[in-house]
């Protein structure tokens, strides 16, 4: 059941997309979120959205893994839609009604701004290992040690914490279950009650965190860990001729979002 | 007390995803009331997840599963009445428990059957009882406990619900040698003095040949043998090509028979051995 939840879950495949750097990646990441706030009318949404669906073609994800991934924030996205509607002023659909065309045009890019956001993100997470992703992040961040900050330590939090997303879903799962089998509740009740009958998973689940918090760090020092000062990578990271012709389009991207900007379209 | 029938049960987990897995294939089997059975099979091979389907933790692929006559998955309520007569201890069940008494931990299960205040008293006392559990632990928490004693209230937080089948998963897994025997012990007392049907998830070879009446092997989501402990144990050949251990004697009696001694029969406890050695006069 929680192993359904495909939030920042990883889709082994041979792609160009999941053969590209992970610099690359997340640096093209960045390039389609400000192209995307940089669209304005709707020729400057639908190239992004058929960049995206054509990314999303490349790499081999269907349309229904993102679309699983959108679960989660229906909320906000209804939210936003409904708010851009009734708020926008400008001439009535219907004479007397609070909804505007404006408002109507609105919170379609609005939903659709948020939607694009989210499936960008999911591409990169879905063709990139965690691993990858987090030694991608600490080599862009890297010049930032420069000026004193932690970067290995908070990009090697980052990939255990990613690490043990799924071990974590596992153990819930499992607890859950053995919960349920002794009778408990989790589906009905009142919101309280729902509450309460998370009781007997949380204790579980933060005891066995602890324990395994501190079963790791011991294995870690026991095989010497000491920081990133002067480690050196079983895979190393290298930019190939595709990585610029990916950073390149990326550019272009923004390049032509900015200019389809400047004449409203 | 209760009966189970399992009619070509088949899980597929992650259907549709580049994750789909199946893992386990048109099962059919049944096991009459009050039966032991052991559960061999090496990891991956759908013991766990057909021991799920039994109390409708997992819903079936497809396929039905039968308590007492009765389709669990028929619909909401039969899913939760289920899990009050069908009692599973999962592996390592001491990483379930989380209130602040033992007391309250073991009170949990008959506490969401909606049980009285008195008879769940009378239910913690008994379960206790059972699993030997001294009464001045009641009060203490369950974190601070032992690993084996942890092990035997997770167990007790199940037995206190009276299943009338026992389903356990590696009950013995991790623990010492004495531990082991004593939660063996506490198993075979409720099942006596209940008349239970018990199913035990074992890789313990000497422990399923002693004591259960039948031993189910699965191979690869499927069946590969299912008969008395003498009739499994009479193939020890085919129990080393699913990968599995054999028991101590079949094991230095499949040694023996390779070296030339014809000993007779099917071999799986010290006895056995003892009288098919004197038989040869070996010994």
């Amino acid at each position: 059941m929680l192993k359904d939840v495909t939030l920042g879950q990883y889709f082994p495949g041979n792609t160009v997309v999941h053969r590209l750097d992970p610099r690359t990646k997340i640096l093209l990441l960045i390039f389609f979120i400000v192209a995307l706030f940089a669209a304005k009318g709707w020729v400057g949404y639908g190239v992004m959205l058929l960049v995206t669906a054509g990314s999303m073609a490349i790499s081999h994800i269907s349309p229904k893994n993102i679309f699983k991934g959108l679960k989660p924030m229906i909320f906000i996205i209804v939210f936003t839609a409904a708010l851009n509607l009734f708020y926008t002023d400008g001439t009535p659909v219907l004479p007397g009604w609070p909804i505007t065309w404006e408002g109507v045009a609105r919170s379609v890019q609005m939903v659709l701004r948020i939607v694009l956001l989210i499936a960008g993100t999911f591409l990169l997470t879905y063709t990139t290992s965690p691993m990858a992703l987090t030694d991608g992040m600490e080599r862009l961040l890297g010049p930032l040690k420069k000026i004193g900050l932690p970067i290995h330590e908070i990009t090697m939090m980052m990939s255990m914490a990613l690490r043990f997303i799924p071990t974590l879903i596992e153990e819930t799962d499992k607890i859950m279950s053995a919960q349920k089998a002794r009778g408990a509740d989790f589906e009905n009740g009142s919101l309280l009650q729902r509450a309460k009958a998370l009781l007997p998973i949380l204790v579980p689940l933060f005891v066995s965190s602890f324990r395994r918090a501190d079963e790791l760090a011991v294995a870690m020092e026991s095989r010497c860990y000491h920081g990133g000062g002067g480690r050196t990578r079983m895979k190393q990271l290298h930019f190939a001729p595709r990585d610029l012709w990916a950073l390149l389009l990326g550019a272009m991207l923004i390049a032509g979002m900015f200019v389809l900007r400047r004449f409203g379209l | 007390m209760s009966e189970i029938r399992v009619e070509a049960l088949t899980h597929v987990y992650s259907a549709g995803t580049p994750f789909e897995k199946t893992a386990i294939e048109n099962i059919s089997l049944s096991i009459p009331s009050g039966q032991f059975v052991g559960l061999l099979g090496h990891t991956g091979s759908g013991k766990s997840t057909f021991i799920q389907h039994l109390n409708a933790l997992l819903k079936p692929s497809s396929g039905t599963v039968y308590v007492d006559g009765e389709d669990i998955n028929k619909d909401k309520k039969s899913r939760r009445a289920v899990k009050n007569k069908v009692g599973l201890v999962f592996q390592y069940p001491e990483y379930q428990l989380f209130e602040e008494t033992v007391f309250a931990d073991i009170a949990f299960g008959p506490k969401n059957m909606g049980l009285s205040k008195e008879e769940i008293e009378q239910r913690v006392h008994e379960a206790c009882g059972f699993v030997g559990v001294e009464e001045e632990l009641l009060q203490r928490s369950p974190l601070e406990l032992s690993g084996g004693q942890k092990r035997r209230i997770a167990i007790a937080g199940v037995i206190a619900m009276r299943p009338g089948v026992l389903i356990l998963d590696e009950p013995t897994a991790g623990l010492d040698p004495a531990g082991c025997r004593q939660i063996m012990d506490n198993i075979c007392r409720y099942r006596r003095e209940s008349g239970a049907t018990v199913l035990i998830v074992s890789h313990n070879m000497d422990d399923a040949a002693r004591l259960t009446e039948r031993l189910i092997v699965f191979n690869r989501g499927t069946v590969a043998m299912d008969g008395t402990p003498e009739q499994i144990f009479a193939q020890p050949e085919r129990l080393v090509e699913i990968g599995l251990n054999v028991p101590q004697s079949t094991a230095l009696a499949m040694a023996l028979r390779e070296k030339g001694v014809q000993l007779a029969g099917s071999i799986y406890t010290h006895a056995q051995l003892m009288q098919a050695l004197k038989g040869v006069g070996a010994c």
